[in-house]
């Protein structure tokens, strides 16, 4: 099975014998534009930004200076200083949550949150005395009511901790109903799964934090993620060190974006962040919207007719992101990926980091197969899929 | 605008985004500029500063590219602090 995605009409590369059916863990194959960029940055620009007023040095911190604004006019930012540069989406979501959470503080959260936002929680209710609410989401699909939010308020709720799109169940939740009725907590959102393929906008949904990863649907290289923080809004850094600004000072730099980025950042892979969104915008967010969503369409009709199947989430209901988990009666979720491996297709079997998504749609322990396609996956791909998982169903 | 390369103002800014910010307003205008290392005497900071040949009143002017921190005028030979009005 030779991956047809090259075949779309923007280019991707991918040279293996593979059908890759994992974009939700990150996107692959990368498209032209990507290795364009970093291939760029390698070969011809290589310095490390803002160390020196050498050329080299400038136009390394000029790709990262144009990635920011980008970035930032990409999510309605209104201040491209405010958009940080991380190593992931965990690491974002830990600056704000180890960053804005303080001792005895009240948070809340969703059944619905990946380890990323449930371990730096739970550190926090072991070590600062935090205490942690979370807001039961539909058994159904995953579905959050923000009258659950509202109904957890404490007087000292410091912060609403959200999933803006279930890597489990592709469920999408409406940011704007829940920040109208938070009061005065943080809004802090994990976009790691809609960035890309949702559009996102900080001003209309009054996003006071906002974390992702940028190598899943905005096709940059992993090691890349950001967080763009709201004006007002001043988590403590993860990290302190050389900013190659105020060098005289011992003290770290209060200003930004130098704040949160300390040592050398990952240029490269912000130089391949620049071609995903240099692709993003040639492609146009409604088209990549359209195709994706036909995708899950195909896929998740396809196997709803398979007998023995059941598919988890509510696909017909609203937004959802391309990830659709499912499980054959009768068999463990690793068996299916095995099977699926074995024929040289890539999904992803088990919790996927995120139990508590698990237990709320009633997959815990063993979780459920994912199967997310990207962008440069195309019908025929999803149909040979679909013929390989009824053949796993039938033996 | 003049070009006059003895007479010249350098802008300092805190960050290096703050430059790139700069630069790019400043190019937007088209105003005569160039970006250079920040001379060691004006600041102890490795990176760079904006080296500008047009008059400084021109640029003060535009509300969104005088968030510097620091401004000297040089007259081929000295640098001035140029305090802003």
């Amino acid at each position: 099975m030779k991956t047809t995605a090259g075949k779309n009409q923007e280019s991707a590369h991918s040279s293996h014998d593979m059908l890759y059916l994992d974009n939700a863990a990150t996107s692959h194959p990368k498209p032209s534009q990507t290795l364009r960029f970093f291939n760029h940055f390698i070969r011809s620009v290589g310095g490390n930004p803002g160390r020196g007023g050498h050329p080299a040095s400038v136009e390394a911190a000029r790709i990262i200076f144009e990635a920011r604004e980008r970035l930032t006019s990409f999510v309605n930012g209104i201040d491209s200083e405010r958009m940080i540069f991380t190593r992931n989406g965990t690491e974002s979501l830990n600056l704000a949550i180890l960053g804005l959470i303080r001792e005895s503080d009240h948070v809340i959260t969703t059944s619905m949150e990946h380890n990323s936002v449930m371990r730096p929680i739970t550190f926090l209710q072991n070590e600062k005395k935090v205490t942690v609410s979370a807001a039961q989401c539909s058994a159904r699909d995953g579905t959050l009511d923000p009258m659950r939010i509202k109904a957890l308020l404490r007087n000292n709720t410091r912060a609403v901790i959200i999933n803006h799109g279930s890597n489990v169940s592709g469920t999408v939740q409406n940011l704007k109903e829940i920040k109208s009725v938070i009061r005065d907590a943080l809004l802090i959102v994990d976009a790691c799964q809609t960035i890309g393929s949702i559009p996102i906008d900080i001003e209309r949904d009054q996003i006071d934090v906002l974390c992702f990863s940028c190598h899943k649907s905005l096709y940059a290289l992993q090691g890349v993620g950001a967080i763009y923080i709201r004006k007002g809004v001043d988590p403590r850094p993860l990290q302190f060190g050389g900013t190659g600004s105020n060098s005289e000072s011992l003290e770290h730099p209060a200003f930004l974006p130098d704040r949160y980025e300390s040592g050398t950042p990952n240029t490269p892979g912000i130089a391949s962040l620049l071609g995903g969104l240099t692709l993003i915008e040639k492609i146009g967010m409604e088209r990549i919207m359209k195709k994706e969503r036909s995708l899950i369409h195909l896929l998740v009709t396809g196997l709803r007719n398979i007998d023995g199947i059941v598919v988890y989430g509510h696909y017909e209901k609203g937004p959802a992101v391309p990830v659709v988990s499912f499980n054959v009666t009768g068999k463990l979720p690793s068996e299916v990926s095995y099977g699926l491996s074995r024929r040289g297709i890539c999904v992803r079997a088990g919790l996927h980091c995120a139990p508590q998504a698990h237990k709320t749609i009633g997959t815990f322990p063993h979780g459920s197969v994912r199967v997310s396609p990207g962008y440069f996956t195309n019908r025929r791909d999803i149909i040979t899929f679909l013929e390989a998982v009824e053949n796993i169903v039938r033996q | 605008m003049s070009d006059n390369r003895e007479h010249s103002y350098y802008l300092i800014y805190k960050s290096i985004h703050d430059v790139l910010k700069a630069e790019k307003k400043l190019k937007e205008r088209g105003f005569n500029f160039e970006l250079i290392p920040i001379p060691r005497n004006l600041s102890s900071d490795c990176g760079s500063c904006i080296r500008l040949y047009d008059q400084i009143e021109d640029v003060t002017n535009c509300a969104d590219v005088i968030n510097m921190e620091k401004c000297f005028f040089f007259d081929g030979k000295d640098f001035k602090p140029f305090m802003r009005q």
